[in-house]
């Protein structure tokens, strides 16, 4: 029925909206970080746990829509065990796919998002999760937003 | 209002609404392969045919600076320009001409009465009165003012998902340290309409100063400034059929009179020295260098095209569609609507369980339909409710009873979509 739209709505970011991985909070995080889009309202706190400079563990709480909220799952998902380095060279990727639609090598579960790219008004929800995890590894305390005007 | 556009309304009760949607260009197109159905008319509505060639015609044969030219061209540009402003006192029925200052939109009315009526008149401890449904740009302003002067503001509240101010409290609310009340007549984000003349009759009573943000209002509807006997009233130019960047304030003589200048520069002035300078009269000092010409001409055709369809005969079109939505909207399962039922303005804000706003919104793009998503700069409120955003259909005349069923139709769609 809504054949178009497929791409952007995979099964997969429907089932992870729905049922989020990681979803908690956790207690001894040692660096957290917060993404917020006021405009559309997403909002996303990032938990993790760093040990040498490796994410031992992670998971994330917040509201938003479907596209915001499987992006934080599946990005909880891909990045335990990765180094702080993975994590930027994997936000490039990420953010290459979702604005031009091409995947840089095989992004395993993070394909379902290329379709995004498509949707320009909603890149913002996709990427948002991964600006908040570049800050927290960067131990930036301020949220990140990434709409530019917040109506 | 002239008598004609009158007796052409009461001699023809019912909207022509087909033969209208020819008038605006913009209706008749395609959007992502289905027809256009546009419903984010809270935000901007679309120009008739009417204001698009009148702001042509303007700019083909008219158009030079106003108020400072000796040549023809200067000329027209002046008479077209103060045209306008007679044409807006009329359409609000405003006592004189001079009560009408030219403004960007709603958001720098009210802005012009908070910083320069404001800065003059209030003082430390006094208060201001708000609703708690009030759009961000009828909040900021008076927050800037309440910083820069050390007043006090205070909500009158809004009961709950009804979206109805709570009336019954309105006495201790409106007490004699308010000095300044300003009120949404109609909300963007709830569909309520205020009862505006029993707000400004209770504060006169009390020598508080009203404020009506007109912006949902203005083009809705018949509207009269001393029928509603408020001291300053906003609207904006593009959510009535105008173009944007093009607003009015309308300001009683004597507060007009007694407000300082808003900016500084050409056209405020009546002389200008080195060091002092002295103002022009009302309502020139309020406006600072070359005015938005081609938009007061394009307001100038929207106010008399609005007049010609009829403005009670919008206002009940508007009022037929908003009912006909949140009923339909009511039907459906899974739906939770905001704002009155009954008495409602042309406007359904609701959330569907389950599926984002933002997400909702996207979809019904997919097939051609322009809706809203979001917090509909009412952050304060949308806490309030409980909620992050909203979707909202918002109308106009032009909009048809088969377009609010097509919505049905889709929401339900893009129900079935989600819970797949």
């Amino acid at each position: 029925m809504f054949d178009d739209l497929n791409d952007l709505y995979q099964q997969v970011i429907l089932d992870h909206s729905k049922c989020p991985r990681n979803f908690h909070k956790l207690d001894h995080a040692t660096c957290t970080a917060q993404g917020h889009n006021p405009l559309c309202g997403d909002n996303v706190t990032l938990y993790l746990i760093m040990e040498n400079n490796v994410i031992k563990d992670i998971s994330f709480q917040g509201s938003g829509c479907a596209i915001s909220k499987a992006s934080a799952s599946i990005l909880t998902d891909s990045l335990k065990g990765k180094s702080a380095a993975d994590v930027t060279a994997l936000f490039d990727k990420v953010h290459a796919m979702v604005t031009t639609g091409k995947a840089g090598g095989d992004m395993g579960k993070l394909a379902v998002f290329a379709g995004v790219h498509k949707f320009p008004a909603r890149v913002k929800c996709a990427i948002l999760p991964w600006h908040a995890v570049v800050s927290a590894i960067d131990g930036n305390p301020e949220p990140v937003t990434t709409e530019s005007q917040n109506g | 209002m002239n008598t004609e556009s009158c007796t052409t309304e009461l001699d023809h009760p019912a909207l022509d609404v087909e033969s209208i949607r020819r008038e605006f260009p913009i209706l008749d197109q395609t959007v992502n392969g289905h027809p256009l159905v546009y419903l984010d008319n809270a935000a901007s509505s679309q120009k008739p045919r009417a204001v698009i060639d009148a702001i042509c015609r303007y700019y083909e044969h008219d158009n030079a600076n106003v108020h400072r030219g000796i040549h023809e061209l200067s000329n027209r540009a002046s008479t077209a320009y103060e045209a306008g402003r007679k044409r807006a006192a009329q359409f609000i029925n405003a006592k004189h001409t001079s009560e009408i200052v030219f403004t960007r939109g709603t958001t720098e009315g009210i802005n012009l009465v908070a910083q320069a009526w404001g800065t003059r008149h209030l003082r430390k401890g006094d208060k201001i009165l708000l609703t708690e449904m009030e759009h961000h740009s009828n909040i900021v302003p008076w927050q800037l003012l309440a910083e820069r002067v050390g007043a006090e503001i205070q909500y009158l509240p809004v009961n709950d998902d009804r979206g109805l101010l709570d009336l019954s409290r309105l006495d201790e609310w409106l007490t004699s340290d308010v000095k300044v009340f300003a009120f949404t007549h109609i909300s963007n984000s709830l569909g309520t309409v205020n009862p505006a003349a029993e707000f400004c009759k209770r504060a006169r009573s009390l020598g508080i100063i009203t404020v009506v943000d007109a912006a949902q209002s203005a083009g809705h509807g018949p509207l009269d400034v001393q029928e509603l006997d408020c001291d300053f009233l906003a609207f904006s130019g593009h959510k009535m059929c105008g173009p944007t960047g093009i607003g009015v304030l309308y300001g009683r003589q004597e507060l007009l009179e007694a407000t300082p200048p808003y900016q500084g520069g050409g056209d405020m002035i009546a002389t200008v020295d080195y060091h002092k300078s002295t103002w022009n009269k009302v309502p020139h000092k309020f406006e600072a260098g070359t005015p938005h010409i081609s938009g007061v001409v394009g307001l100038h055709a929207a106010m008399d095209y609005l007049d010609r369809i009829g403005r009670n005969r919008i206002a009940r079109y508007d009022h037929e569609l908003g009912a006909h939505a949140y009923e339909e909207l009511a039907r459906l399962k899974g739906i939770r609507l905001f704002g009155p039922h009954i008495g409602r303005a042309g406007l359904v804000s609701f959330l569907m369980t389950d599926v984002h706003a933002h997400d909702l919104v996207t979809v019904a793009d997919q097939r051609g339909f322009a809706l809203r998503g979001g917090h509909h700069c009412n952050q304060p409120l949308m806490k309030k409710l409980g909620v992050e955003s909203t979707a909202r259909a918002s109308f106009y005349f032009y909009n048809t009873h088969q377009e609010i069923d097509r919505t049905i139709e889709v929401l339900k769609e893009i129900q079935n979509f989600f819970t797949r």
